[in-house]
């Protein structure tokens, strides 16, 4: 907003061009004004262009779950949302398969990091393009795989003492099946954002300050590493969270019906107003709790300015 | 400490080394180390260390005086880095020892030496705030909260930041993140203070600043000092003596005037200040070199051939106007209260020489000079 006001200021009484390239490299002083304004219409046609492609789906969605002809508008959908069959097991699954997810990614994630990090920086290549490897495996394709050694395990070890294990697995409370399926398709995203995070550190320096202070090396990374990778952490915990929030495809394949699954399946079975109608609380939900983590952020950082 | 009895009353003799704009320089350099409780001897024994090809030590031999500071002065890759970093236990000497008051801590993990140190980059721990970042080393020894805060403020306060406990690393500025590194690195009372080019990152005028506050802490403290740096002033201002490295080995080590005045090595002579090399003949069978019309005494005993190059400060070239030497002054860079010459002698060499810009103003570039040294002994170096 700032940004704009100080361009509109800059470009008073200039007629703005009409192209919207944005700055090029400009030679003189009017040429970095002249491209403010060009940033200005070229900001205006991006926010307009980006506003359209989400708001006219959501705004649609919206009037589909109030409209309700021809009596006209009604909030029933969202009434039916605590009465609504299925829900709350499918959002409880969800959320727990995503809190599970979490866990599993920071347990490997974070230690193979670190340790790549520091100790062979030359391995760093071969982790990222093995996290990077699920990316380019199709979901469907990595569900087929999952479906046929299910069912060879399935053939092959009734006889066996794994049987029970096996069949715990896929226990449709808690399937750890899924869990490892979404732990691969979490690994790419995850890998990203706490590398980013563990590089903006002066690792090295960090941990021999830390030793030359009497901490052991363990306990450097615990007490001084981890807390520095908070921020890395909580977003690569919000990424794997909508991930697995809006997960459909494997979840569906595999016969589990969390939070997505459930939402498709309500649909096809003429419960639409209600499963859109939490379609768009939980959109709700979602942007709530990025609005919380922003403002815990930027609390965190005013507090530390203030003092 | 140099055993040479002569070198106490050439301190006062020599000049600066940094230079005529810095006259408060050598203020720092007279001051001694008296010998303190709390500073302890360190030794380095046969350090050898190689990174793959690159020998970083080859056999480095040092003590440290208690409560003295000695800077490790040297060019980068002169391993005097890996030295300290031994001594922090960041490193594994592939042979030698490092002795602390005696005591083997070679084998002795980082976390367990008694050495505090102040890194060259910003080391201080960005979650923490200042008072939390110098009592870490506390908190990782379990003192209790109030004792670990009040002593934290007591560092504070020695390293002139007593407001600033609250603030975090990224709100102070790099001359007093450097400082809070300092507190930190003083809090556990170490025995040994490492200093590894602490001010290199930092402006000039902070530079300057913190360089003589941190002498005046390690002199307060009495505490045993080890400081590498590349920059030769520095060293020469700070410090009580001055280790110069080369290629993995240690060249010199003296008090700073004696460094200046009486190098051991070619690579002393010209790595610290400033040396002209004048061609010259030895004659007397080494005892007398004859140069620019004179015969001077050689300065130690040599066994070089006849032909010699005589290494003088700029300070030391006699210059006046005319005669029939045939020398010609060919640039002149006016330096404060000193102007620098440059001569060019009828053999093609080139000589700084070092006058008083009153004295200098009468010999424009372009001027026929006659070049002269004092009737002293010189140091003399094979020629190149």
């Amino acid at each position: 907003m700032a940004g704009v006001t100080a361009s509109a200021l800059n470009t008073e009484g200039r007629p703005a061009p009409s192209t919207a390239n944005g700055p090029g490299p400009a030679g003189a002083r009017g040429g970095v004004l002249a491209g403010l304004s060009r940033i200005r219409w070229g900001r205006g046609t991006v926010l307009l262009v980006a506003g359209l492609y989400f708001l006219v789906p959501i705004g649609t969605t919206l009037w589909f779950t109030v409209d309700n002809s021809p009596q006209g508008f009604s909030l029933d959908a969202y009434r039916q949302i605590f009465t609504v069959p299925g829900l709350w097991p499918a959002l409880q699954l969800s959320l727990l398969l995503a809190a599970g997810t979490i866990v599993l990614v920071y347990l490997l994630l974070i230690p193979a990091v670190v340790a790549v990090r520091l100790g062979s920086p030359r391995l760093r290549t071969v982790v990222e393009l093995t996290c990077t490897l699920p990316l380019v495996v199709p979901t469907i394709a990595l569900t087929a795989g999952i479906s046929d050694v299910l069912r060879w395990c399935n053939d092959n070890l009734a006889p066996t003492p794994f049987y029970a294990t096996f069949l715990d697995a896929q226990n449709a409370n808690f399937p750890v099946v899924l869990l490892l399926a979404y732990v691969v398709m979490a690994l790419p995203l995850a890998f990203r954002t706490l590398d980013a995070g563990m590089r903006a550190l002066d690792v090295r320096t960090l941990l021999e300050a830390a030793q030359n202070n009497g901490a052991s090396r363990g306990r450097a990374i615990v007490t001084v590493i981890l807390p520095n990778l908070r921020a890395a952490m909580l977003n690569t915990a919000f990424i794997t969270l909508a991930l697995v929030l809006g997960e459909f495809t494997v979840a569906s394949i595999l016969g589990y019906v969390p939070f997505a699954v459930w939402i498709v399946n309500g649909n096809s079975a003429g419960q639409g107003p209600v499963t859109v109608a939490v379609s768009i609380v939980s959109l709700l939900l979602t942007w709530l709790l990025l609005l919380v983590l922003s403002i815990g952020s930027e609390r965190r950082g005013r507090a530390q300015a203030q003092h | 400490m140099t055993t040479d009895p002569a070198s106490a009353t050439s301190v006062a003799a020599v000049p600066s080394p940094a230079g005529p704009t810095d006259s408060s320089a050598p203020a720092a350099v007279a001051a001694p180390a008296t010998g303190s409780s709390t500073g302890a001897t360190v030794q380095f024994v046969g350090l050898r260390r190689t990174f793959g090809a690159t020998t970083a030590l080859d056999g480095l031999d040092l003590t440290v005086n208690p409560g003295e500071l000695l800077a490790l002065l040297g060019p980068s890759g002169c391993g005097k880095t890996t030295a300290l970093r031994m001594l922090a236990g960041f490193e594994t000497p592939d042979s030698g020892q490092v002795l602390v008051d005696g005591e083997d801590v070679t084998r002795i993990p980082a976390h367990r030496r008694d050495a505090g140190m102040v890194f060259q980059s910003y080391s201080l721990f960005p979650h923490l705030n200042a008072r939390d970042n110098v009592a870490f080393g506390l908190k990782m020894r379990k003192t209790g909260k109030v004792e670990r805060h009040r002593r934290a403020d007591e560092l504070l306060e020695l390293v002139g930041l007593p407001t600033h406990g609250d603030r975090y690393p990224h709100q102070l500025s790099g001359g007093q993140q450097q400082r809070i590194a300092l507190a930190r690195a003083l809090a556990l009372q170490p025995r040994v203070l490492l200093l590894d080019e602490p001010l290199s990152a930092l402006d000039a005028k902070v530079r300057l600043n913190l360089r003589e506050e941190i002498r005046r802490l390690q002199q307060e403290l009495g505490i045993t000092t080890l400081f590498v740096t590349h920059d030769q002033e520095e060293a020469l201002s700070m410090a009580d003596r001055v280790a110069v490295m080369h290629a993995g080995r240690m060249e010199q080590c003296d008090t700073p005037a004696e460094l200046y005045a009486r190098p051991a090595t070619a690579f002393v002579a010209e790595f610290v200040g400033t040396m002209n090399r004048i061609p010259g003949a030895l004659t007397e069978g080494g005892r007398t070199v004859e140069l620019l019309g004179q015969r001077l005494p050689v300065d130690g005993t040599t066994e070089l051939r006849a032909e010699v190059d005589v290494l003088v400060r700029p300070e030391n070239v006699l210059v006046t106007a005319g005669g029939g030497q045939g020398a010609v002054v060919t640039g002149t860079t006016f330096l404060g209260a000193s102007t620098r010459l440059t001569v060019q002698l009828p053999d093609g060499t080139a000589l700084k020489a070092d006058l008083s810009t009153h004295d200098a103003a009468e010999l424009p570039a372009g001027t026929g000079v006659t070049v002269s040294l004092p009737e002293r002994p010189v140091l003399v170096d094979s020629r190149r």
